[in-house]
């Protein structure tokens, strides 16, 4: 048979692998920024150990539990074996390490939400966990031919994949943690600012970057015009969703607190990003523009609300960015869908295939993250003694600290 | 001999450093200081509005002989006044004795004052 494989798909898919992968440092950037300086090697740490047991544990068992055949619930096991999924316009091998890629950054996003006081041994086990079995098997449902596909719940780049996946695991893990000490003093949160809001912004900015790898490169093709003009439109809205998200975060935080926030606006951005990635390929640049705004706003109530509210202390904002934009941007996506959209006169059966898609991954995340860190933390505990916590993570979990003279 | 310390604000520092010259006080040492006052600041970090009572500042340690004392407490009184709360404090205090390191004198000729 003659080979279908196109060497410009396969280049245009692997650069788009490469900018997810540059993500990795975007979020080891934005959480080391955000967090002090005391603990900025145990962070930085946490953010190798995601890309590089992810990498190990996706080719062992995870791609072949995501994408293999299987049932509608779970692939099946391909150890150390990608083949299986065979060549279609991209080789395997590429369609692989771009699948990579996306499984690193799943867990990437809880170690911001659980920084500055969890075990780093434990959270190695926990990364081995997320990326060899949780995100597989919730991916297996959408994108590996699982129970969700074949409803039709569309989520093209993973706000609720890979992002909802992420931010809720990253909810339950900060729940059993507990506040960092000092976060509140009589039941009102007190500010622990970010040691280096320079490398937090500029984490956003590569974070921004990658994302044009992450949405259009989720097309896996870039022959032919309808491919062609798929991914500039995806390049489009990715792009207007984040302006309007760090927008609304902006202009929001200057009528609640007084002053502009740069600390909010970079998780507006972000939020933006994670909203638009759902139906970035479905939705008109007007459509993205909204649910790019309506993910700022909320992910400004979101992180008042965790932070106020329900007291789960969460320093990089990782649970309202990935958890709460990712869940709202996939059922957005059922409204401002232009072909299949509420909005657009399509009906409510989409909406509703979206909304129970997004929950059921929100609530297998939530779950399976509960159980995990429960257990862990049953078995040996998962957050360090007051002391390392008051001193820093850095000495005593890793022996070297970032800062030296 | 004298010790002159004197606290003041960080964005004074190059004036005061300037009229600390003109009045021949050409040595002194100055870090930087973390201080607790009347003066506050409002922040806010993610939506938690907080005040800071802790106020940067820089300490300013002046060693000379007694005839510097008046113009050098002038030319700081001069340049690090701004008139609002949180401008500092001067200290003087008396020096019993100063060693110069590398040559072994002592008294009050081995400051570096000019004259």
């Amino acid at each position: 048979m003659e080979s279908t494989i196109s060497g410009l798909d396969t280049v245009w898919v692997l650069i788009a692998a490469m900018l997810v992968f540059f993500m990795q440092p975007g979020f080891a950037l934005v959480e080391a920024g955000f967090t002090r300086a005391k603990n900025s090697a145990n962070i930085l740490m946490k953010n190798f150990v995601d890309f590089m047991a992810g990498s190990v544990l996706f080719w062992f068992i995870g791609f072949g539990l995501m994408h293999g055949s299987g049932n509608g619930f779970i692939g099946e096991l391909h150890l150390f074996d990608f083949s299986f999924f065979g060549d279609s316009n991209v080789p395997a091998a590429c369609s692989f390490i771009f699948q990579t890629v996306f499984c690193a950054t799943a867990a990437t996003i809880v170690s911001g939400a659980m920084a500055e006081r969890t075990k780093f041994s434990m959270y190695v086990i926990f990364s081995i966990a997320v990326s060899a079995l949780i995100y597989p098997i919730e991916g297996h449902w959408a994108w590996g031919g699982g129970w969700l596909s074949e409803l039709g719940f569309h989520d093209f780049a993973g706000s609720a994949v890979v992002h909802t996946c992420g931010g809720i695991i990253a909810l339950a893990g900060a729940i059993i943690l507990g506040p960092r000490i000092g976060k509140y003093k009589n039941g009102k949160p007190v500010a622990i600012p970010g040691h280096n809001l320079t490398l937090g912004a500029l984490g956003v900015f590569i974070l921004w970057f990658g994302w044009f790898g992450f949405n259009p490169g989720s097309q896996l093709s870039a022959t032919g015009p309808e491919n062609a003009t798929a991914i500039s439109n995806v390049m489009v809205t990715t792009n207007m969703a984040a302006a309007t998200g760090g927008l609304a975060a902006m202009v929001l935080t200057w009528i609640l607190y007084k002053k502009p926030s740069l600390s909010l606006v970079c998780n507006g951005i972000l939020a933006g990003l994670v909203g638009i990635t759902a139906g970035c390929d479905q939705v008109s640049p007007a459509g993205a523009a909204i649910i790019g705004l309506l993910c700022g706003i909320a992910m400004v109530f979101s992180v008042a609300f965790f932070e106020k509210v329900v007291k789960v202390d969460d320093p990089v904002g990782a649970i309202s960015v990935h958890g709460i934009c990712g869940i709202l941007g996939t059922i957005l996506t059922g409204l401002f869908s232009v072909s299949d959209g509420l909005f657009y006169g399509a009906g409510w059966h989409f909406l509703g295939v979206q909304a129970l898609g997004v929950l059921c991954i929100a609530a297998w995340s939530f779950v399976c993250g509960f159980v995990l860190f429960f257990i862990l933390n049953k078995w040996k505990g998962i957050r360090v003694e007051k002391r390392i916590e008051e001193d820093g993570l850095d000495i005593y979990e890793h022996g070297e600290t970032s800062y030296n003279n | 001999m004298k010790q002159i310390k004197a606290i003041i604000r960080r964005t004074r520092f190059e004036d005061v450093k300037e009229a600390l010259f003109a009045a021949d006080i050409n040595w002194f040492s100055y870090s930087e200081v973390k201080a607790i006052g009347q003066a506050r600041q409002d922040r806010s970090y993610r939506g938690v509005i907080y005040s800071t009572d802790i106020i940067e500042r820089t300490e300013i340690t002046i060693i000379c002989r007694d005839q510097f004392v008046e113009p050098a407490i002038e030319a700081i009184m001069k340049t690090a006044r701004t008139g609002e709360i949180g401008d500092g404090r001067i200290f003087v205090s008396p020096v019993e004795d100063t060693y110069s390191i590398r040559t072994g004198e002592h008294g009050d000729t081995v400051l570096a004052d000019r004259k």
